[in-house]
């Protein structure tokens, strides 16, 4: 044991010297994985903008299981980074390896995802987007762009889901400001296009048409998608018989806000290297108590912007 | 009460007791009467945009897929196997469709690959199964695991950032129309009566169910097991693929990730409301697509109540283990030997 730490140690010191021989900030990124198109998007922005500020990015896929993530993170501490930022795949099961890296003098920032610990100190900050504000955001725009009467449809994301409960409560705190506007139909269409659509057939039936509806709101692009094509199909025009607002900003939204279907998508960053770098290297050159969360601004785009 | 009277509404509610068909059927009817109760309108049927348009038109709209999956499922629980890669093979055949509409090939030719696909996946499985001797459980867990893995990578081919396609041949099959009647409907009840003749106008039907009730009784008896147990997995894979293009073309967009999920517990499920059994040995062709369409009708149900999605899933539940407890035999004559039980 003793002598495991002491080969850890000079390693670490080893490294650290190489690291400040080079002058570049050496930084490891233990990322979740690689699902989806925002991760994987996420994870190149990383990449990519290291060069920029100078960061010698040491990179681990934790292929969505915390084992890897915890071995991936040890092995930075071991190499003695300058500092660590994780993408935690769950949020418990992180007081000993960050112990670990405080032992070790590595400052450790998360993004994305929270984690639980009982020591806050553990790590510096958590640097993200607020799902919460990304809901706000998509209320504020529906009050403004319906002068705050407004009969809403919902298409809610999978049941239970960080984004889905965050995304739902920031609306619900904007559009309960403006006693004119109310949710009259709720369901849950699992963040995919094919959920979405049923969704929005059903509501459509039980709504007459979507008689007196001014807009839908959707947690995610995909399935706003899905209630455009199933409005469409029905022979309403969706984007001017009824506001469509979701979340994400992917691709595909980009043209239908384009054609007028859509008219408006609050944008889920992947390019967030721009955001974090800068808070890691300012801590490094000046270690000093930040907020426990740094929240990365959200952005929304209609067919103008 | 006349004795004579009691023996004649005794047959008849014996026969109807008897009769595999009444359960399902109604426990369909009781989810539409509900439904009628929740929304006064749920019955209406119009026309929109040329074609019927109504809750109970959804139901066999959105039951179509399901319904096509659960035959081919239907057929390999007849043999005593299972399919569980129905959902990759649908994400396959989704992914090759959205690859191919991107390189420009013929929309029919792309029909025709995607079908393919399926077949691929059915001679797949049927290899590991009949050719291999793995349990069926087993062997199509691998590609239920790695398809949707597949459908990513195919979706790389063509860069996989916006996988969205239009395609007037695909869409026409799956959200088109012909005269009023949604097309996917007249693809579904093309597909079960071909699967009818195939099965029962043949001695294929009979086969696969002498090979799923004692396949070395029916080997003995001078049938290819091997050769019925692959012909099985490929019909499966193939209306898997067909469901795929449906679905597909439906949502205009290839997503592997979550396409069809869960969609061969649905079509098991809906074998087994039909009343099939995993201990295989029967196919009921009918009585699954009514099981599809208990299904289906639970969910539109359960979408337009306004129930708080938390309790799709228990309400879900608890309307399946009813059905099935009406189907279980045991529980019918727990109830009927407490009725015949004369009171003190």
């Amino acid at each position: 044991m003793s002598l495991k730490t002491i080969l850890a140690g000079s390693v670490f010191a080893m490294a650290s010297f190489a690291a400040s021989m080079a002058g570049a900030t050496t930084i490891g990124f233990s990322q979740v994985g690689s699902e989806g198109d925002w991760r994987p998007a996420f994870s190149k922005n990383m990449q990519d903008t290291a060069k920029d500020y100078d960061v010698d990015l040491k990179f681990a896929d934790a292929q969505g299981k915390q084992e890897e993530q915890l071995r991936a993170v040890r092995a930075f501490i071991a190499q003695g980074v300058d500092a660590i930022i994780i993408a935690p795949v769950v949020v418990t099961g992180w007081d000993d390896v960050l112990q670990e890296a405080k032992d070790a003098d590595i400052p450790v920032f998360l993004v994305d995802r929270d984690v639980e610990v009982k020591d806050k100190s553990l790590y510096v900050t958590r640097i993200s987007a607020d799902f919460n504000l990304e809901g706000r955001l998509a209320g504020a725009w529906l009050a403004a762009a319906s002068k705050g009467t407004c009969k809403i449809v919902e298409l809610q994301g999978t049941t239970g889901s960080a984004p889905a409960i965050e995304r739902k409560k920031g609306f619900e705190a904007i559009i309960s400001q403006f006693p004119a506007m109310e949710i009259v139909a709720t369901q849950s269409g699992d963040f995919t296009t094919e959920g979405g659509k049923k969704v929005m057939e059903a509501f459509i039936k039980s709504t007459n048409n979507l008689d007196g509806i001014c807009a839908s709101f959707a947690h995610n692009d995909n399935m706003q998608l899905g209630a455009i094509q199933a409005m469409k199909e029905a022979g309403l025009k969706p984007g001017q018989d009824v506001l469509m607002v979701s979340v994400d900003y992917v691709p595909a939204i980009k043209d239908a806000l384009a054609k007028g279907e859509a008219n408006a998508s609050v944008e889920l960053r992947s390019a967030v290297g721009g955001f974090i770098y800068p808070v890691v290297l300012d801590y490094l050159k000046n270690p000093h108590e930040l907020d426990k969360w740094i929240v990365i601004p959200s952005d929304l785009h209609t067919a103008k912007d | 009460m006349v004795t004579e009277r009691k023996n004649i509404d005794e047959t008849w509610l014996n026969r109807l007791k008897g009769s595999r068909a009444i359960w399902p059927l109604l426990a369909l009817a009781v989810i539409l009467i509900v439904d009628g109760f929740i929304s006064p309108n749920f019955y209406d049927i119009r026309i929109v945009e040329g074609r019927l348009f109504g809750n109970l038109i959804d139901i066999l709209y959105r039951a179509t897929p399901t319904a096509i999956v659960a035959l081919g499922m239907a057929v390999v629980i007849g043999t005593k196997g299972i399919d569980l890669s129905v959902g990759s093979t649908i994400a396959i055949a989704g992914a090759i469709i959205a690859w191919r509409i991107h390189a420009g090939d013929s929309h029919f030719a792309i029909l025709l690959m995607a079908l393919g696909a399926g077949i691929a996946c059915g001679v797949w499985n049927g290899f590991l199964v009949a050719g291999l001797g793995i349990q069926p459980i087993i062997a199509t867990l691998i590609l239920m695991v790695s398809g949707r893995g597949i459908g990513m990578l195919i979706n790389l081919f063509y860069g996989g950032t916006d996988p969205s396609f239009e395609s007037a041949l695909l869409q026409g099959l799956s959200t088109g129309h012909i005269w009023l009647i949604p097309t996917r409907i007249i693809v579904g009840l093309a597909i079960f009566a071909a699967l009818w003749l195939v099965l029962r106008k043949t001695a294929l039907g009979l086969f696969i169910e002498a090979v799923g009730g004692n396949a070395a009784a029916s080997s003995l008896a001078g049938v290819n097991a091997r050769i019925i147990i692959f012909v099985a997995y490929i019909v499966c894979g193939l209306l898997a693929a067909c469901a795929g293009v449906i679905l597909t073309a439906d949502t205009h967009t290839s997503d592997p990730v979550s396409v069809a999920l869960y969609i061969e517990l649905d079509a098991i499920l809906a074998v087994v409301i039909g009343g099939g059994s995993l201990a295989g040995g029967r196919i009921y062709l009918g009585m699954t697509v009514i099981g599809a369409l208990v299904i289906q009708a639970l969910t539109t149900s359960i979408l337009i109540s306004g129930l708080p999605p938390e309790y799709n899933l228990i309400i879900k539940a608890l309307v399946v283990v009813f059905v099935l407890l009406l189907q279980s035999k045991n529980v019918r004559a727990l109830f009927s030997k407490k009725a015949a039980r004369p009171s003190p």
